[in-house]
Order: structure tokens, then C-alpha cells, then sequence
């Protein structure tokens, strides 16, 4: 045991917790910024303030990760199965305790703070999800297992939805990156990138064209591989599936989307909408992160931010003020502290000997990118507007100690590979 | 494949995430300018308006505050409504009107609840506003007219509209810009610079602070007072004069070429155009289209100037050496020319006449010889027109005057070109008879009453004029007038030419046409002026009753004021045109009135009844009863 805990205390992997570190304190400084009332002058004390509650968060964060760091790390892989079933339970309880908080019931409420179960159950299914895998009788090729392992993933994301939270539970497409690195069929992935690949084409062009396109398409294949012998018929099923879907898509977004979900896809694929209404959200991100130009407007200089015309920025919408106070320099800073870090988590969970480890890292570089793909395209204006915030970055504390323990959970289990055989 | 798809994703996304920046933030640079509209506001900080003195520094002009109650819908508090109504002398339902108008149009934003309190309705206000939350005082500044009179040179102010927005990037909208008069004239001078501040607002366009700290704040710059040439006593008495009469009174001081008196009738009480009843009395005035009061007819209006013109053609004939001071022209009862025994009819008087009796007399005979020898002295009359055109020309005639005011007219004086199209030149010819009207100042020459005057400081001046002006000082200093005003204008008469012409007017004034007008201890010289004008009546071209016309300039030598009286419809020189214009040079003069019996004639004494006949749709008499309308040939005085 005395042996164990020197060496695990020197194979910290401190890239990953200097570029946690760094992401942190920017994201507090951008935060403060935002939050900071520009008509007054406020005790920086006074826990009213943003900044102020956004600092003690940090401060209990890193109490967490000294507890996480201290425990075994084959605590995790043990109680993964108990850490998920009490994470679902939460989840669940909310439907009777939870605390409506603007339109969701997403919270559990202490006096003035709220805990937010949804944050920690990614954390939960990631264990969960690696804990199976890993088992030796596990086959990821097997669809029965498959089926399981999905299950696992969609009973989180099933009791999100409700809530009602879609972008959190959005997030759990973001276990398909451990599935295929386990061996899940590629197949999965081409239809799934097919079928979004024509859901947004066919919004943004019509049906007629990329039907068109797929008759063109699939002419071609079948001429070219006149001679094969075998597997025709796929020539022919493909693309019809491929038209019906196609003629299904306006059906879908006219009646199982609601009215919002339609605006944002228009907002985001150029159609005629309103910038001052339902695009509004966009708009004045878009203006806030133009009007920063090279080096931005400076520290707490930044009209857009001081101005608070950008509807949730200390939140979703944080990085808009990095966009603007910092300009273009600052905001790809941001984009290359992120990028790096998914990157070394990938790096380090390639070289993970134990699977379990290896799936886990997979599955918090999955959740990471989700969250920085759909957040930073949304305030930029590529993305549909999909409520999730930028992780270390986004003001709130449930969300900051979700990621912290996703992530320290994995710098615990790297620190102990040499350990493993 | 399996190992390296996520980091792929990954990187790929980050690279075309930081793309999407490098557009937004580097290549579109439409979104600065968009932030800047949308987050920062320009508070304007508006300066005084210069205020305005008259010749002898007496006010005429000043700025007065003005209290709007405001409100902002969001801050109001449950209150009193019905002392707070009692407070503003409205009613409840008033009040609950206005208080919703201004929540449909912002709840965070102020609006007006009720617009220009006088000074003693805000002082009694004030006290109490502040238990009303929500709703507070703004001043503004108004005009403030210390006097009742002068509105037509005087101008007014108004809110600019988009085309002077459009024209001029200095105004906002909801900023006043002079419309007419000085105020126009001289805005630029009277209103300053204003300032502008840089507030940071919010998402609800409320202010949260100074942008930048203030660095590209500007303090405004006041307007500068003006100094007008205008005598407040004679123009307050000149505009009492012409009560119940259209017309215009110029009275010039000769030497300076300033404006003493400059008077439109009728006028309006320039307080009418400011404040809570500003914009009903605006449309009773610009709808009056009988009377016209926002015509300001002194300026505007291009009447035949009649005899007084006569003295032009007396002072071309002398420097084209036509005629001398000797030699005498009969008068039957008129002038016969062309093979028809046509006539220009004249009145009563001695004949035959020299040239100051014939000025003294006004005598038609005797300028229609003197005209017709200009115009035939160079061998065809076109030559003759033009050269006589070019003399005219030299007194501003025809042209537009130059004055520092807005508004004005050029008057007509005929020259060749014109004769030769109204005669298809060469098919016809004509000759000097064709012209001969403009001999005694009627026919196709036209002036307006500021004209006319000019042309009287230049008698009086013996061949100069100084372009009238109405400014006199910028912030008491003469210097900063345009250099325009302070050059002499030179005419083409010698200055030797014009004495026999002084003579007659001196002679008009002692025995001839004005010998009613007499003062006691002033030489005036002074010429009467009877026009024959016409309108239209259903589209049929009606005559009315002649217009009295009258110059002078006093004292005789080294004259101190110059004036033209044009009276419409006044019927002859010596009624009304001679009595206003002696009344105002011993006005100007004397400081005192010594003929009341003049005064007393002229204030009891309405031509409202001459101007309703042509409107009462019958036929009717014109030149005191003693003729139908449109039916004989007169004389002309």
C-alpha cells in the first residue's frame, strides 16, 4: 500500500492538470467580466455575485479532486456499477423533489444553491460503461451486448429528456466513440453520419435535389460494379431507404420538432428569421465575438459583455465574451487549450493497458468534445442552439464538479497503469 | 483507423471552429460597427441659443426653460393619482391614457406625460415630484421673445425634419433648427456646437456608465448673440402703423445700408410659434391664404413700383445726357403718341415742366419724352433697352437683393431679350412707345419694397449703396458681418446727376404731390407713388384699387434714414404710403410724433373692407367708389 501511493503521487499526468488549471482560471476571469455590475461597486465578498459563488465553486473543485485522487484507483472500477445505479436514482428522484428552475426541473435545491444530478450521471455512465466493456465476457461485436451496453448509455439520457434537458442528454451520443474504439461495426457510424448528412442537406436545399443527387449516386456505383456477382441488391435498398428518409425528413421537422427546434435549425442554415427575436441569441453572440477583431476590446472593456446583450453569458454563452474581450488571439488560445487537452486524454487513454481505463478516457474525451463542438458552434452560429456549457468554463458549480471528477477520475486512473498487468 | 477517428474529429473541429472565428472576427468587419450601434448611446449636451438685441441693445429675443414631466413606466410606484392629476390639471382618465401610451412604447424608457410646463407650474410642481416615483422634470430650452413684433425677420425655430437630416449630419433628430429670418440666416452662429457624451447602455437601452471614461466626450460650445441693426421703437411703431393694411415699410440708415425698420403687414405675435400651442397656431397662420401673414411681403412681394421710379429714369436720362435740367415738356392732360392718338393719361398741374417741378409733380408727360429719348438715342431701341437696362442693373435691380436674410424676391426689370420674344423679334419690330409703361413705373418693371428702399438710401447716398443687412454685430463685434455688407456698391450715375433729382423730391415734398405730409424742422424729399395692379378673379384679370406708394429720405443732406412704404390697395401715394412715412422719419428723427393728426389718421384708418371686395364674388368700385372696376383708363400719379 506504501509502495502504491509513492509512485502514484509522481505519475500525475500534469499537462492535463496545467491545461485544466489554465481553462479554469480564464474561464473565471471571463466569467467575472460577465458578471461584474458595471453601474456599482460591489463587495467582492458578497456571495450574490457570480464571480464571487463561481470562485467558492472552484475552491470546493478542488477538494474534490484531492478526495478523488486520494482513493484507490480501483475504487472506481469496483463501485462503478453502485456509483451508476445511485447516479439513476438521482436522476429519478428529481421527478418527485426536483426544483423547477427557469422551465426545467433539473436541480436539486440547498437554500440558494442547486445541485444538478444530470452533470454527475455522465461521469456515472462513463464508469458504468467501461466497467462492461471490459468484462472479459463482454464481446462489443455481439448485438446482444451491444444492445446492453446501449441500454446503459440510454437510461441516463431517458430520464434527462423529460426534464426537460435535450442537450444534456445529446451528450450520451458521445459514448459511440468508446463503442467504435472497442470494435463497435463501422457500420453504425456510416448510417448514422448518412442520415444526419441528409437530414441537414435536405433541409437546406430540399428534397428534390438530393434525391436527385442519390439516384446519381447510386447509377454510378451500380455501373461501376457491373461484374460483381454478389450483394447487388444493396444498389437498390440503400437508396430507396435513402428517399424515403429523404421524403420524410419535411414530415419529421414540420411535426415531431416543435416550433424552437425549427427556428434554431433556420437560424443556423441562413433561412429568412427574425435576428431580433428568435434569432436574437445568435445575433448578438455573433456581433460580441466580431466586435472583438484581432486582440479584442480588452479586460472589462467589451461593450456587448458590459451591456449584457448576450442572454446567458456567464452560462452557455461565455465564450462570446472571450470573443470579445480577447479577440480572435484569445478565443483560439481557448480552442487550443481544449483541442489539447482532448488530444492528451486520447493520447494517454491509447496507452492505457487496462481496458477499462482506456474506455473510460474515450468516453471523457467523447463527453469533452461534445460539449466544445456544440457549445462554441452554437455561439458562433453553426450550430443550432443546444442549451450545454462550455466545460471549466460555463458558470455553475454542478457543471464544474461534473467535469472536474470526469476528468480527475481519468488523471487517477492514468497515474496508476504502471501499476497494472 | 479505430485509434485515430475521435483525435481526427477532434482536431478537424477545433481547426474549422477556429476558421469560423478567424471569419467573424478578422474578415467580416461589419459586426464592429453593429456593436457599436447597439451598445453605445450619444447623449447630446445642447448649448444656449444665442440670444437677440436690437441697435440699441434692448432684447428682443432670449431663451426661457421649459419642463416636460417624464415618465418611466417601470420605476412608477402605486400613488395619489388624484392629487397628482389635481398637481397637473388633467383628469384620471388623461393620465391612465398617457401612463399606458407610454408603456406600449417602453417600459424602461422615459416618455412625456406632459410636455412645456410654464416656470410657475413647474415651481409649484417641483416640491412635490418626489413622492412620485417613477416620474421626474426635464428641462429644455425655448424661445423666449421679449417682444411682439419683428416675427418677420425675426424667424422661428422648429424640429429639423429627415431632409435636413439627411442634408446635414450635425442634427439629430428632435434637435430645433431656425426655419425663417435670422434665425435660418444665422443658425449656425446662434445655436453653437452642441456636445455629445458616450454612454455605455445595456441590453434594455438603459445607461450603465461612460464609454471609454469620457475620452471622446465634447464639451458643447455656446451660441453667440446677435446684434441686429433693427431700432425696436421704429419697428414696434412702424408695425402699429400698418394694423388693418397689407404692405411693407423699409426704412434704411443711407450711410450704412442697415436695416432700421423692416416691417411686413400683416405680422404675428412671434411667441404664438413656441411652446404647447405652437403647432395650432402654426397651422392657422400658414393656412391664412388671404391675409398671408408668413408672406413677408417687405422682402417678397413684387409690386409695380409706380412714380418713384420715375427718379431712375430722371437720373439714366441725365447721365445718358438726353435732357437737361432746363428744358420743359408740355402736358395736355397726358402724352399722344403713335399714329392712333394714343394716351398716357397724367393729372392736374402746372405745365409745361423742367425736370424738378416735373419730378415735384410727378408729371407722366414729362418722363415718357425723357424715357423714349434713352431708349432712341442708340440706333435701335434693343440698344437702347439694354443700356438702360445696364444703369438699373447697377442699383440691384432685377436681381436678387443680397440681404442677409433668408427670403426674398429679384423684382423684374425688363431688357431686349424680352421685348424681342413677347414681340417675336425680328418677324415685328417694336419700339421705345411699346415700352413706354416703364416710364412711369408701371407696365412690365417690378420691385419689391426693399428695392425700392435701396434705391432711395442710393438717392439719398448720391450714387452709392452698402448692401442692406439686418446683422450688426456677432457678440458686439461689427467685424465678424460678412464683408459683403462693408463693401460700397458703386452705381453707374455720376453723383452730379442726382442733385436736380433730390431737388424734385425735396420739391414733391415742399409743394408737389406730398406737400400734405409736411413736418415742422424736417427737410424731407419724398416722392408718392400710385400703382395700378390687378388680380385674377374667377381666371378674368380684374383691377383693384391703386396702391399707395411712397420713398423718402431725411434729413436732406446727410440723411440719416431712407425709407419705401408700399400700402396694397392704398389708392393713392400721399393717402397712406406719404403719412406712414413722415410719421416714421420724425419717428426715427424727433423720437417724437408732433402731427398726431397724422398718427391719428393713420390708426383709425382700416383698408379691411378694400381688401374684402374682390373676395365678396360681386362686382364692386375700386379707388374710393368713384369707378367700376376694369372699365376706364386713369391717371397716373
Amino acid at each position: 500500500m506504501g509502495i502504491t501511493s509513492r509512485n502514484n503521487r509522481g505519475n500525475f499526468d500534469w499537462l492535463l492538470i496545467v491545461i485544466f488549471l489554465a481553462l479554469i482560471g480564464i474561464g473565471w476571469v471571463n466569467i467575472y467580466s460577465a458578471s461584474i455590475d458595471p453601474s456599482g461597486v460591489s463587495d467582492f465578498f458578497d456571495l450574490n455575485n457570480l464571480y464571487t459563488r463561481q470562485l467558492l465553486f472552484i475552491g470546493l473543485s478542488l477538494l474534490i479532486i484531492i478526495f478523488i485522487l486520494s482513493l484507490d484507483a480501483k475504487f472506481f472500477e469496483r463501485f462503478a456499477s453502485v456509483i451508476y445505479v445511485t447516479s439513476i436514482l438521482s436522476l429519478l428522484g428529481l421527478f418527485i423533489f426536483g426544483k423547477n428552475i427557469s422551465g426545467a426541473t433539473s436541480w436539486y435545491s440547498f437554500g440558494s444553491f442547486g445541485l444538478q444530478p444530470s452533470e454527475f450521471a455522465k461521469a456515472a455512465t462513463a464508469l458504468a460503461l467501461a466497467k462492461y466493456l471490459s468484462d472479459i465476457q463482454t464481446d462489443v461485436k455481439s448485438f446482444v451486448h451491444q444492445l446492453r451496453a446501449f441500454v446503459i448509455i440510454a437510461l441516463p439520457a431517458i430520464c434527462i429528456v423529460p426534464q426537460p434537458d435535450p442537450g444534456s442528454a445529446l451528450v450520451y451520443a458521445a459514448f459511440f466513440f468508446p463503442l467504435y474504439r472497442e470494435g463497435l461495426s463501422g457500420i453504425y457510424l456510416i448510417i448514422g453520419s448518412i442520415t444526419i448528412a441528409l437530414f441537414v442537406l435536405t433541409l437546406a436545399f430540399g428534397p428534390i435535389y438530393i434525391i436527385a443527387g442519390i439516384v446519381l449516386i447510386a447509377l454510378f456505383l451500380l455501373i461501376k460494379n457491373r461484374k460483381k456477382r454478389f450483394g447487388k441488391r444493396y444498389y437498390y435498398i440503400l437508396p430507396l431507404v435513402s428517399i424515403v428518409f429523404v421524403l420524410s425528413v419535411n414530415y419529421i421537422f414540420q411535426n415531431v420538432f416543435e416550433q424552437r427546434h425549427r427556428d434554431r435549425f433556420n437560424v443556423v442554415l441562413g433561412k429568412e428569421v427574425d435576428m431580433k427575436s428568435i434569432g436574437y441569441n445568435t445575433y448578438q453572440s455573433e456581433i460580441a465575438i466580431g466586435n472583438g477583431g484581432l486582440t479584442g476590446k480588452g479586460f472589462l472593456k467589451g461593450t456587448q459583455t458590459k451591456g449584457n446583450f448576450v442572454p446567458e453569458q456567464h452560462t452557455d454563452y461565455i465564450f462570446s465574451t472571450v470573443g470579445e474581450e480577447w479577440g480572435f488571439l484569445g478565443s483560439s488560445l481557448v480552442i487550443i487549450l481544449f483541442v489539447g487537452l482532448m488530444l492528451r486524454i486520447i493520447f494517454l487513454a491509447e496507452r492505457q493497458k487496462s481496458q477499462f481505463s482506456r474506455i473510460y478516457g474515450y468516453s471523457i474525451a467523447g463527453i469533452l468534445f461534445i460539449h466544445f463542438l456544440v457549445n462554441i458552434g452554437m455561439v458562433t452560429g453553426v450550430f443550432p442552439t443546444v442549451g450545454i456549457p462550455l466545460p471549466f468554463f460555463s458558470y455553475g458549480g454542478s457543471g464544474l464538479w461534473g467535469f472536474t471528477i470526469l476528468l480527475f477520475i481519468f488523471v487517477k486512473l492514468d497515474s496508476n497503469r504502471v501499476n497494472e498487468w | 483507423m479505430r485509434k485515430i477517428l475521435l483525435f481526427s474529429i477532434v482536431l478537424i473541429s477545433g481547426i474549422l471552429l477556429t476558421g469560423r472565428l478567424f471569419y467573424l472576427q478578422i474578415l467580416d468587419t461589419s459586426y464592429a460597427t453593429l456593436s457599436v450601434n447597439n451598445a453605445i448611446k450619444r447623449v447630446y449636451d445642447y448649448p444656449q441659443r444665442g440670444h437677440i438685441y436690437d441697435r440699441n441693445g434692448s432684447l428682443l429675443v432670449s431663451n426661457q426653460p421649459s419642463y416636460d414631466v417624464m415618465v418611466i413606466p417601470r420605476e412608477v410606484k402605486p400613488f395619489d393619482t388624484t392629487e397628482f392629476c389635481g398637481l397637473l390639471k388633467m383628469t384620471r382618465e388623461a393620465l391612465k391614457t398617457r401612463l399606458d401610451k407610454a408603456r406600449v412604447y417602453s417600459p424602461r424608457l422615459p416618455s412625456i406625460v406632459i410636455p412645456q410646463l410654464t416656470k410657475s407650474e413647474y415651481a409649484y410642481l417641483q416640491e412635490k415630484m418626489r413622492k412620485y416615483e417613477g416620474f421626474y422634470i426635464q428641462k429644455r430650452s425655448l424661445r423666449d421673445y421679449q417682444v411682439d413684433f419683428g416675427a418677420n425677420f425675426l424667424g422661428y425655430i422648429a424640429e429639423v425634419n429627415r431632409s435636413d437630416i439627411e442634408d446635414n449630419p450635425y442634427y439629430q433628430s428632435g434637435d430645433l433648427k431656425g426655419r425663417t429670418g435670422v434665425e435660418k440666416q444665422y443658425e449656425e452662429t446662434l445655436r453653437g456646437i452642441k456636445g455629445v457624451k458616450y454612454i455605455q447602455k445595456d441590453r434594455f437601452n438603459r445607461d450603465i456608465g461612460a464609454y471609454k471614461n469620457g475620452s471622446l466626450d465634447t464639451i458643447p460650445e455656446p451660441g453667440k448673440d446677435l446684434t441686429l441693426t433693427i431700432d425696436a421703437e421704429l419697428q414696434k411703431y412702424g408695425e402699429e402703423l400698418m394694423v388693418n393694411k397689407r404692405g411693407g415699410i423699409i426704412a434704411i440708415e443711407p450711410s450704412t445700408g442697415e436695416i432700421l425698420a423692416l416691417i411686413s403687414a400683416p405680422n404675428y405675435d412671434p411667441s404664438l410659434l413656441v411652446g404647447r400651442q405652437r403647432s395650432a397656431n402654426f397651422t392657422k397662420l400658414w393656412y391664412d391664404t388671404i391675409a398671408k401673414p408668413l408672406f413677408d411681403r417687405s422682402l417678397q412681394a413684387e409690386y409695380p413700383p409706380g412714380s418713384p421710379f420715375k427718379t431712375l429714369n430722371a437720373l439714366i436720362a441725365l447721365q445718358e445726357n438726353v435732357v437737361d435740367t432746363q428744358e420743359s415738356f408740355a402736358c395736355h392732360g397726358g402724352y399722344y403718341y403713335g399714329s392712333r392718338g394714343r394716351k398716357l393719361g397724367c393729372h392736374h398741374h402746372p405745365s409745361p415742366l423742367s425736370m424738378v417741378p416735373g419730378i415735384a409733380n410727378s408729371c407722366n408727360a414729362y418722363f415718357a419724352n425723357v424715357y423714349r429719348r434713352v431708349i432712341d438715342k442708340y440706333d435701335t431701341p434693343q440698344e437702347g433697352m439694354d443700356r438702360w437696362h445696364h444703369h438699373l442693373a447697377s442699383f440691384g435691380l432685377g436681381q436678387y437683393m443680397g440681404t442677409d436674410l433668408p427670403t426674398g424676391r429679384p423684382g423684374y426689370i425688363p431688357d431686349s431679350d424680352y421685348y424681342n420674344r413677347a414681340y417675336e423679334y425680328p418677324k415685328y419690330k417694336w419700339f421705345s412707345t411699346a415700352t413706354i409703361s416703364n416710364s412711369i413705373g408701371q407696365g412690365e418693371v417690378s420691385l419689391t419694397p426693399i428695392q425700392l428702399a435701396n434705391v432711395t438710401a442710393t438717392i439719398a447716398n448720391r450714387g452709392w449703396y452698402y448692401t442692406p443687412h439686418i446683422v450688426k454685430g456677432i457678440e458686439g463685434q461689427t467685424e465678424l458681418i460678412p464683408e459683403k455688407y462693408r463693401t460700397k456698391n458703386v452705381t453707374t450715375i455720376d453723383p452730379a446727376n442726382f442733385e436736380p433729382v433730390v431737388e424734385g423730391m425735396f420739391g414733391a415734398y415742399n409743394y408737389g404731390t406730398a406737400a400734405g405730409v409736411q413736418i415742422p424742422g424736417i427737410e424731407i424729399c419724398g416722392k408718392t407713388g400710385t400703382a395700378e395692379n390687378y388680380t385674377k378673379i374667377d381666371g378674368k384679370r380684374q383691377q383693384l384699387t391703386d396702391h399707395s406708394i411712397f420713398v423718402a429720405f431725411a434729413p436732406k443732406d446727410n440723411p440719416k434714414i431712407a425709407i419705401a412704404v408700399f400700402v396694397e390697395n392704398g389708392y393713392w401715394g400721399g393717402r397712406y404710403g406719404g403719412k406712414i412715412a413722415s410719421l416714421m422719419i420724425e419717428k426715427h428723427i424727433k423720437g417724437e410724433i408732433t402731427r398726431t393728426d397724422l398718427e391719428d389718421w393713420i390708426l383709425s384708418h382700416s383698408l379691411e373692407e378694400e381688401y374684402a371686395k374682390p373676395l365678396s364674388g360681386k362686382p364692386f368700385p375700386i379707388n374710393d367708389g368713384k369707378k367700376i372696376s376694369g372699365k376706364v383708363e386713369k391717371p397716373i400719379l
